[in-house]
């Protein structure tokens, strides 16, 4: 399937290789270069490139493009997510120290997704329910289209085989899952309850979607006005941040983005709290605004300059926002219990709910 | 990424030198090439050095970064001398590197390498399966041709290994020899036949892989394993489940006939409705004729729980398939499952994007519902902004329209222009493919006319042109309003699109027109050729049908255009002139020059650049570039009729099955994985569609052909049943499955043409009589019996001597295959209505434990679980509630003593049931009881199985307990056979005998049977033990003697039964237990069971 792989950083330089069958020389990736730079962007590259000999399949992340090299029809998301699980592997092996001491071992269990002989002296199952709000507000403030998705995050860390069933109260709030394969399907299908012998460590349980017939809940508005003059080099902005349906939870790590028309010279703003910063290269201008005080709430105006002459541009910038309330699972999901069967102590539990922005985008 | 400095500093360090050594490889000797740069020589030097000491930290720290060396693409070859010679090394850290080592270099350095094989055959026979394994890894990537044959004879030995995971390798080895070495292709596909009818889920997606490499053509080797890929798929590793379905896909496609009925793929059904009556009664007839292929239905509803795979291939192939080979109706499940995905990587929404692209130009229902998923994000990459307004064009209809095209107005204005570009592309194809909208469209697109952008207006212009070529007469005002643009606008493409409007309607126009030419005459030179070209044009048009106003500015045109720097424009200048002024020269075209200038154009189609697409497989590389990509298998149509069934039953004894109790063999017990404890009962509820299950086998009735096709499906199903027939052949006995291959076919005829009627009519008798033993024994198993009880923990080892059971126990090894929740001690899922004999990832992961504890005993898992279930509340007396029970034989997760029953509720009321619970319990001293959890309600026809235990306390006491619901209690009690009293033990005939030597005297109790000689077959012996009671078989070194191994629950003492053939049809059954009270019971139920013929 797999030829060969190169991981090509950010300054085009290939950095490692590695083959599986016989070696494909390096200059296939020539190939690649051209396409990125026809791109202009990274996140442009096609991921699917064929040459002459060769298809080349790559993913991007972390600034790393990781290019396999193929030669024979192969479903082209097999290779796409073998890729993005190999990314994962190297961040998990990477990530604590620089490089591992260690060589990783091959070790064979029972149940492949768990290394047998696990101990621990602190028994502990951690459960992180994250929702995310991937949200389009139109001009006016209504919702054009809002969804949320989740995830339920976990950090098990028990002795032996323990295996847990998790419940929920109100389950019929999911709509489509996605699961471990460690998650006995069935058992869900029949009752709704998460049945499964957990991996040692970190890992995703579960992905879902609320369905969009729940009317989702938007935490937060902004309130907008930005207006170019036709005349005038002087454009006005003023955007202000504030709750909406929060349940009674403050909204923190609130950041505002906007990409400004070209045709912006420079901004000059006052936060009412929070820093900001506006890069005149890439028209990006970014605000970090904290957490949302209902008393007070944050804004941000003032003037911009215009390239003068230039007519004023005919679209306003999108602005995206980010957010985190804690506490709170946005669709009402509530996790009813765990229990643990097969082992005989008495793990320490902890369920967290957190609810984040996820593509969240008011368009003004 | 922190590996990325690091790995970009190192490069730099060592730069140009190794550059150099890569180029110089294979013609120069490297120690030439960096002879140069004595740095680096003095680096290798230090290698050479650490890899010849004496101590293993400095050979690894040497191998690491010669790895280190090979990652980063620097020439280490020189080094081959040093490295080979540790690949005997004992340090399994340096041996793994060694071998990464010798994998990049072999092929450079054949003769070097070849030092090396001996090494690898030594580890081929190592007792560590990851050492044989990495062995046959490392061996089989060498791609030295020489060592052809080693490489095939150790794939052949491997293929055969105990170890799965060996047989895994053997199979990845195949496609890497055949790429070395293809003629050795009929040699490999022999191994692969071998191995696709490997059981183990661990060497399933490996085999199909190779399978897809070499042969992807010999279909007729997936026949006999069909049935077993689609139900082991669920519990093979993800990246094999891709595989696997996506060669099953191409399967279907040739063996079943097409499901989807005719015009079914139509959104409209305007087709079905202007036909003639007849011609729709015929399409009836067809349709009603049409009855899915039972294994084409196997294969749709395996794959669906798929749908909720992580990973994004295997939804994709789910998807895929159902688009190819499910009927129509039913397709619709996967475009939830594909929406989901697009939260995923761009590089994964940009693939799924493309398949769904494909998918909306056929049928928009099934991703109408989700338009909003396809809303555009100022922050998603252009290609996925451009894939989602692909969709958003194919999914617009008269409804959605209004909405899309306010959605679109904000497009438009997007900061990303070529996007905005590509909106006006999308509002033109939406405009020609909705008449409703095209005025709206058209006006939209008129006011983009003075929009600021160039880009924009550009891009309008041109589609405003295509739109008004359909409709032009309607349109002057427009054509008006165009011809001003021409002051401003500057974009070529936009500039000759509007002179070619004006030159097709210049008599419509007939005052702008000439203006027109005017103008552009005095910017001839400063115009971009395709301008030029279409200044040329409009002159020639105007000259022939106003040519009093004209005449001058052609010519004028005419002659700047003789002498333009182009060549193209010289030439159609002397073309234009030849054919509309007339001279003596010019030729008899002339007359028609008019004709030719003007002639009706045929307005361009606005088409999906996907239109085509859909004659690639979905899901694959080649749908995704749009060409055939190298190695792609065209998916072939559906055959007009299905080639022959029958091909696929496969031809083996089913030992459980056969002798169920007839009248609740239920189908369920077929399908078993990790997955899918109750997917069947389910199925069987709420599917009629579910031809398998057909009413035979609910029926009861004893010889119906429904019953026995039944029994044969599960066979083949069941790929146990495989297993079984192999310890069956081990042991020797092969009278028994001649008779039963010969029932096989029968079963099926039944349901078929019955064009088997001569083999069905000479075994039936051997099948009846069979049948009704069936039915005997299971009545029996209800006897009673009472004992006493002592409590002593029960310990469960999972661990155990994998060399004797691999070696000499195929009994436990391939019958007694695991589920997976049963190998670990008390871990097993609550609500499991059909545990059931199951070819699990335990059982191939069960041989790949290293560990080397002995323990004696073990619980092992059910030889085999009697569907058999009792009624505990019928349904009469229950007003309408129905339960029964029956025993998993799983290890019960509500405490060690506890005996795990199963309770399945069933509402045969048109009215909720609430609340049910256990009430009072009415238990005999000592007894206990762990309740299920309420079931808060039932919902009419609906039907819930609940797993509760009891702690018998190994006795055959009933136990009292009522069963409530909100408004009624009915008193109900369990009472268990004495063979459910147990649970199998694993162990070795050595351990049997020395436990049976302290179990003598007062707790021995044994009897003479007396039966017929075919009665005592092992496996006859075995079906009926197993049947009676939860033991386990111990593998023997005698033919005449079986033995069989349990505990009891509560006190875990041993229960041994041993039946030894005698002369003359007779036989003693022994039983050896400290427990003499059920031991005894356990003799007199047994006694009659086996007497039985």
């Amino acid at each position: 399937m797999i030829h060969s792989l190169f991981l090509i950083n950010s300054s085009g330089d290939i950095f490692l290789e590695k083959h599986w069958k016989s070696v494909v020389s390096r200059s296939v990736c020539d190939y690649f270069f051209e396409a990125q730079e026809r791109a202009t962007e990274a996140e442009n590259v096609p991921p699917v490139i064929p040459t002459p000999h060769h298809y080349l399949l790559s993913v991007y992340r972390h600034k790393i493009f990781f290019v396999a090299v193929i030669q024979t029809e192969v479903p082209p998301l097999f290779v796409i997510e073998f890729l993005h699980r190999v990314v994962d592997t190297f961040q998990d092996y990477f990530g604590v120290t620089n490089v591992g001491d260690q060589l990783p071992t091959g070790q064979l269990s029972v149940v492949p997704w768990r290394r047998t002989g696990v101990k621990y002296t602190n028994n502990e199952a951690y459960f992180d329910v994250i929702e995310e709000i991937d949200a389009i507000i139109d001009k006016s403030g209504s919702t054009v289209t809002a969804e949320i998705q989740g995830v339920i995050d976990a950090c098990v860390k028990l002795t032996g085989m323990p295996d847990l069933t998790l419940s929920f109260m109100n389950p019929r709030l999911l709509d489509d899952v996605s699961f471990h394969p460690c998650v006995r399907f069935k058992r869900w299908e029949s009752e709704r309850i998460l049945s499964f012998i957990p991996p040692d460590g970190n890992f995703r349980l579960l992905s879902y979607h609320v369905s969009a017939q729940n009317l989702v809940a938007i935490p937060v508005y902004v309130k907008h006005s930005i207006s170019f003059r036709d005349s005038s080099s002087l454009g006005r902005f003023e955007i202000t941040v504030g709750p909406k349906q929060t349940m009674g939870k403050a909204i923190e790590g609130v950041t505002v983005a906007s990409q400004m028309p070209r045709g912006v010279l420079n901004m000059s703003l006052t936060p009412s709290q929070g820093t900001h910063t506006f890069d005149p290269v890439t028209k990006m201008l970014s605000w970090d605004v904290g957490k949302i005080n209902p008393q007070k709430l944050p804004s941000l105006k003032g003037t911009m300059s215009l390239q003068a002459g230039a007519s004023k541009p005919d679209e306003n910038p999108t602005i995206n926002l980010q957010f985190k309330i804690q506490q709170l699972a946005i669709s009402g999901l509530k996790v009813n219990r765990l229990d643990m069967y097969g082992e005989k102590y008495k793990p320490f539990k902890g369920i967290k709910y957190m609810t984040k922005a996820g593509r969240f985008q008011v368009r003004t | 990424m922190s590996s990325n400095s690091f790995a970009y500093n190192e490069q730099s360090a060592g730069g140009e030198a190794t550059e150099l050594g890569q180029e110089a490889t294979s013609t120069i000797s490297p120690s030439g090439a960096f002879g140069l740069f004595s740095s680096d020589l003095k680096k290798n030097e230090d290698l050479k050095q650490m890899l010849e000491s004496n101590k293993d930290s400095a050979k690894l720290d040497a191998m690491k970064r010669i790895v280190g060396m090979i990652a980063k693409g620097k020439n280490a070859s020189e080094l081959f001398p040093a490295v080979v010679k540790n690949v005997a090394s004992k340090n399994i850290e340096i041996k793994k590197l060694v071998y990464v080592y010798l994998v990049r270099y072999a092929e450079e350095q054949q003769d070097l390498a070849l030092l090396s094989i001996s090494t690898f055959q030594r580890a081929l026979k190592d007792p560590n399966q990851l050492i044989r394994a990495s062995a046959l890894r490392v061996l089989s990537s060498i791609r030295v041709p020489i060592i052809v044959p080693i490489m095939m004879l150790a794939i052949k030995e491997a293929s055969a290994d105990l170890s799965p995971y060996v047989r895994k390798n053997a199979a990845h080895a195949i496609q890497k020899l055949y790429s070395l070495d293809p003629d050795q292709k009929e040699m490999l596909i022999e191994v692969i036949e071998k191995l696709l009818k490997d059981k183990s889920t661990l060497v399933a997606g490996s085999v199909v892989m190779a399978f897809e490499e070499v042969c992807p053509d010999r279909i007729d080797l997936i026949h006999k394993n069909y049935r077993k890929l689609c139900n082991l798929l669920v519990d093979v590793e993800e990246w094999g489940q891709v595989v696997i379905i996506h060669m099953l896909t191409r399967y279907a496609r040739t063996q079943f006939v097409s499901p989807w009925k005719e015009g079914d793929g139509l959104e409209d059904n305007e087709k079905n409705f202007y036909e003639s009556d007849d011609e729709q009664k015929e399409k009836a007839d067809k349709r009603k004729a049409y009855a899915m292929d039972p294994d084409h239905r196997l294969l749709i509803r395996n794959t669906k729980p798929l749908l909720q795979s992580r990973n994004a291939a295997v939804v994709m192939a789910v998807a895929q398939l159902y688009w190819h080979i499910a009927p129509k109706s039913e397709t619709g499940v996967i475009s939830k499952s594909l929406v989901r995905l697009l939260r995923s990587n761009r590089e994964v929404q940009y693939i799924v994007l493309q398949n769904i692209a494909t998918m909306s130009i056929q049928r928009k229902g099934m991703f109408e519902p989700y338009l909003k998923s396809f809303y555009v994000r100022s922050t998603d990459p252009t290609m996925i902004k451009t894939l989602k307004l692909e969709i958003l064009t194919n999914l617009a209809n008269e409804a959605n329209i209004s909405t899309l095209l306010r959605e679109f107005q904000t497009y438009v204005k997007s900061q990303d222009k070529q996007f905005a570009a590509a909106t006006i592309q999308t509002i033109g194809r939406c405009a020609t493919n909705i008449s409703e909208v095209t005025d709206t469209c058209l006006n939209g697109l008129v006011c983009l006319l003075s929009n600021r952008d160039e880009i924009v207006v550009a891009e309008s212009v041109v589609v405003i042109k295509k739109l008004l070529q359909m409709q032009p007469a309607q349109h002057g005002e427009i054509i008006k309003h165009m011809a001003k643009l021409l002051d401003s606008i500057t974009v070529p493409v936009a500039r000759a699109s509007i002179l070619w409007l004006i030159g097709e309607n210049c008599e419509r126009v007939p005052k702008i027109a000439p203006d027109v030419l005017r103008k552009t005459a005095k910017s001839f030179t400063s115009e971009d050729d395709l301008v030029k070209l279409q200044i040329l044009n409009l002159g020639a048009k105007l000259y022939l049908t106003n040519s009093k106003q004209t005449k001058l500015l052609t010519q004028y045109i005419l002659n700047l255009g003789k002498y333009d720097q182009n060549y193209d424009i010289r030439d159609r200048t002397r073309f234009i002139r030849q054919l509309i002024v007339p001279n003596e020269k010019s030729g008899a075209l002339s007359k028609y020059a008019k004709k030719i200038f003007l002639a009706q154009k045929p307005a361009p189609l606005l088409e999906s650049p996907f239109k085509d697409r859909d004659h690639f497989q979905l899901g694959t590389l080649s749908h995704t570039l749009n060409t055939k990509a190298t190695g792609y298998l065209e998916l072939s149509n559906w055959p007009e009729v299905a080639p022959d069934p029958s091909v696929r039953n496969v031809e083996v004894i089913e030992l459980a099955k056969e002798w169920t109790p007839a009248g609740k063999a239920k189908k369920e017990n077929s399908v078993k994985k990790f997955y899918s404890e109750s997917e069947e009962e389910e199925d069987s509820s709420d599917s009629s569609s579910d031809s398998e299950s057909g009413s035979g086998s609910e029926s009861g009735e004893l010889g119906e052909s429904g019953e026995e096709r039944d029994s044969s499906e599960d066979s083949s199903e069941d790929s146990s049943s495989g297993q079984d027939s192999e310890s069956e052949s081990e042991s020797g006995v092969q009278s028994k499955r001649a008779a039963k291959k010969n029932s096989k076919p029968k079963g099926k005829s039944g349901c078929e043409d019955g064009e088997k009627e001569n083999e069905k009519s000479k075994t039936s008798e051997s099948s009846n009589a069979e049948s009704s033993s069936i039915e005997e024994s299971s009545s029996d198993s209800e006897s009673e019996s009472d004992s006493e009880s002592e409590a002593e923990s029960r310990r469960v080892a999972k661990e155990k001597e994998k060399k004797t059971k691999q070696d000499r126990n195929p009994l436990t090894k391939d019958v007694s295959l695991l589920d997976l929740d049963d190998f670990n001690p008390v871990s097993t899922p609550v609500a499991l209505p059909t545990p059931v004999l199951s070819p699990s990832l335990t059982a191939d992961l069960e041989g790949l434990n290293l560990s080397t504890s002995s323990s004696v005993i073990s619980v092992s898992t059910p030889v085999f679980v009697p569907m058999k279930s009792h009624v505990l509340l019928h349904r009469m007396s229950g007003k309408g509630l129905a339960a029964s029970y029956y025993f998993p034989r799983q290890p019960c997760i509500f405490g060690d003593k506890m005996v795990s029953v199963q309770i399945t509720l069933n509402n045969t009321t048109d009215q909720k049931i609430e609340n049910i619970h256990i009430g009072e319990k009415k238990l005999p001293m000592g007894m206990q009881m762990h309740v299920f959890n309420p079931v808060d309600s039932l919902e009419p026809e609906g039907s819930i199985t609940v797993s509760m235990g009891i702690d018998f306390c190994d006795s055959t006491q009933t136990a009292s307990f009522q069963l409530c619901t909100k408004d009624d209690c009915f008193s109900v009690s369990i009472q268990p056979p004495v063979g459910e009293l147990l649970l199998p033990v694993a162990m070795s005939e050595k351990d049997f005998k020395k436990e049976q030597g302290m179990l003598t005297g007062m707790n021995e109790t044994s009897a003479i049977i007396v039966a017929a000689p075919q009665n005592f077959t092992p496996s006859v012996i075995l079906q009926k033990v197993v049947n009676v009671a939860n033991v386990g078989a111990v593998p023997s070194g005698q033919d005449n003697i079986q033995r069989f191994a349990a505990k009891t629950v509560h006190s875990g003492s041993l229960m041994l039964v041993t039946v030894e053939l005698k002369e003359g049809s007779t036989a003693q059954l022994i039983i050896n237990t400290e427990k003499t009270v059920i031991g005894s019971v356990l003799l007199r139920e047994l006694k009659p069971v086996l007497s039985q013929g």
